[in-house]
């Protein structure tokens, strides 16, 4: 298939160059993904948390601020990277015209895709890696788990990074975002076992749930805080693989539609 | 030497409108080859698939011996491109626009500042050297968009009209840069709006029309051609004039307001003129490439 062959090592001047923006604006970048966090911890964790009791998971009785942490980190491993490849990259290829200026160098149009989603799940990783140290400071997740909550934000990055890359390639104006977040973005945000179990939820508002990949972000990510690894766990992490290739694949070949006139 | 670019009935459609019909024509080493035509005439189009950025609707082109469709990456490594619309990295300095560009090429980090530096004197940018994309003017924007274009040492520059509404002194800089470039054996293939800048710089050059080339040859050898050496200009002919002047069999056009003479035709226009007709608002200068172009693309706007 020629979208595989066309992709290289290349790729990562894409990536650099985006690094590069990103650690001349570093204070700004780090300090949301440091503060929001805390925010939702002490309003949501410590204030909403009191009215919530007998909480259980995995057999274990738990407090509320211990089921929300690690949803807050699938969050920010969902945002990182979606804000970056919809936002951050639409910018980019719409008006700085930036693809266009790589592409008539040896880069191809893929090797500049890749780089770009490569770059959306750094900032996945970037972003979950800050709020897993509040996290920890919280005494919110566990060792050795906590360990392996980065590679799952890279991989999560990954398919959330090629999944907004799929509605960069198509929306027809930036304003055209709105709808990818409010029907998809937001929805995950709420129902995806972020904040509060699934099993409340009906039957069919369940399977609904686990067809969505934040699910399996946050069933992977709140495992490892809990220092639990089953079985569900690889299913998780098969369903962010495979849907890791769907994605990347239909977003580099709607964006070649989309860019090569 | 051989030839570096050469296309063969290159067709570009776009949906279902043409853009580029059928042209072929060759670019020899070391030469600079303009591309005429007025707006929408397909220029840019045919610039954009040498350069690999636009696929052949059918056809044959190739650059520096390889395929267009087999070897993009191994062409544009080697060819420098300033397009037509500025795409400066906005978020980069005037510098590290040129460092992360020949990052593009894979250049070695050292090689990339040494060259960059080199090319911001070649410009003449040194002095903004620091500042960001966006406080430069127009004129120095074009300048930094050409010195990224030379940032791999390409043996073939592609320039999308360079000059676009820049200053005399930025006209003539860049004018100079692409001489010396020439003499250091790098072939400019050049698109301009500009007639006495393609007269000045291009040893050949095609006028194209609605996707069609409707012309090809040396600057002064067209003027020659199709025009002479001369052009009588009459303001306000009367009737008469025209008549006369038809009955000759002279070469002319009415425009909306004047009647052009073409001396190819004939000698002594001017003295059989007089013994005619009272002449006063009269002029006659020499031919130029605007006189061709005019002529050969028609007076009127075509959209
Ligand atoms: N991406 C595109 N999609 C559809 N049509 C296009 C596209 N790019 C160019 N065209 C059309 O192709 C024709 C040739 O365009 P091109 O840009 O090659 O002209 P040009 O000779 O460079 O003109 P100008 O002097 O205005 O730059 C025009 O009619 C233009 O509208
Ligand atoms: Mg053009």
């Amino acid at each position: 298939m020629s979208l595989v062959k066309n992709i290289s090592w290349r790729s990562w001047s894409v990536w650099k160059r985006n690094r590069d923006v990103f650690l001349t604006t570093w204070k700004t970048n780090f300090l949301p993904p440091f503060l929001e966090p805390i925010l939702y911890l002490v309003a949501m964790g410590l204030g909403f948390g009191v009215l919530i009791n007998d909480l259980v998971f995995r057999g274990e009785t738990i407090e509320y601020i211990q089921f929300l942490a690690p949803g807050l980190l699938a969050i920010s491993i969902m945002y990182g990277a979606f804000f970056e490849c919809s936002f951050g990259s639409f910018v980019r290829m719409h008006y700085q015209k930036t693809f266009d200026a790589m592409v008539a160098t040896p880069l191809t149009i893929e090797d500049v895709i890749t780089g770009e989603i490569l770059w959306g799940a750094t900032k996945s990783l970037i972003n979950t890696t800050i709020v897993l140290v509040v996290v920890t400071a919280f005494g919110l997740a566990d060792f050795p788990g906590l360990i392996f909550v980065p590679v799952i934000a890279f991989l999560g990055g990954m398919m959330f990074a090629s999944l907004a890359m799929l509605f960069t390639a198509l929306v027809p104006n930036i304003d055209s975002f709105n709808y990818p977040f409010f029907l998809l973005v937001t929805p995950m945000f709420l129902f995806s076992g972020t904040f509060f179990p699934l099993d409340v939820l009906p039957n069919w508002a369940q399977t609904l749930a686990y067809a969505l990949p934040l699910t399996h972000v946050s069933i992977v990510v709140r495992d490892l805080c809990f220092n639990y690894f089953v079985l569900i766990d690889l299913a998780s992490i098969a369903y962010m693989i495979v849907f890791t290739i769907i994605f990347f694949f239909a977003s580099l070949y709607l964006m070649k539609r989309r860019l090569i006139k | 030497m051989g030839d570096v670019v050469v296309a063969e009935k290159l067709v570009k459609n776009y949906d279902e409108f043409r853009a580029v019909d059928s042209i072929g024509f060759s670019i020899h080493q070391g030469e600079c080859f303009g591309f005429l035509g007025p707006n929408g005439a397909g220029k840019s189009t045919t610039m954009r698939m040498i350069h690999c950025a636009s696929p052949l609707t059918s056809g044959r082109l190739t650059v520096l011996d390889m395929d267009v469709q087999v070897d993009p990456r191994r062409i544009k490594a080697l060819i420098g491109v300033a397009p037509q619309e500025n795409n400066l990295d906005p978020d980069f300095s005037v510098i590290k626009n040129l460092t992360s560009y020949a990052r593009y090429f894979n250049m070695e980090k050292a090689l990339a500042l040494k060259r960059s530096e080199e090319l911001l004197k070649f410009m003449q940018l040194t002095e903004k050297r620091d500042e960001m994309v966006e406080s430069l003017s127009g004129g120095m924007k074009r300048r930094l968009i050409i010195a990224r274009a030379l940032i791999n040492e390409p043996r073939i520059l592609i320039l999308d009209e360079p000059t676009t509404g820049l200053d005399p002194q930025a006209r003539h800089l860049i004018w100079e840069r692409i001489r010396e470039l020439k003499r250091k054996g790098v072939t400019v293939i050049l698109t301009t709006h500009y007639m006495d800048e393609a007269e000045k710089l291009c040893d050949r050059l095609v006028i194209m029309d609605k996707g069609k080339i409707v012309v090809e040859g040396t600057p002064r050898k067209l003027i020659e051609e199709r025009i002479g050496a001369e052009v009588l200009e009459i303001d306000e002919p009367s009737p008469e004039m025209e008549v006369f002047v038809q009955a000759k069999g002279w070469d002319f056009e009415r425009t909306a307001d004047r009647l052009l003479i073409y001396s190819r035709c004939c000698e002594d226009l001017l003295g059989e003129l007089r013994t005619k007709f009272q002449l006063e608002s009269v002029i006659i200068r020499r031919a130029s490439l605007e006189d061709v172009f005019l002529r050969l693309t028609g007076r009127r706007l075509v959209e």
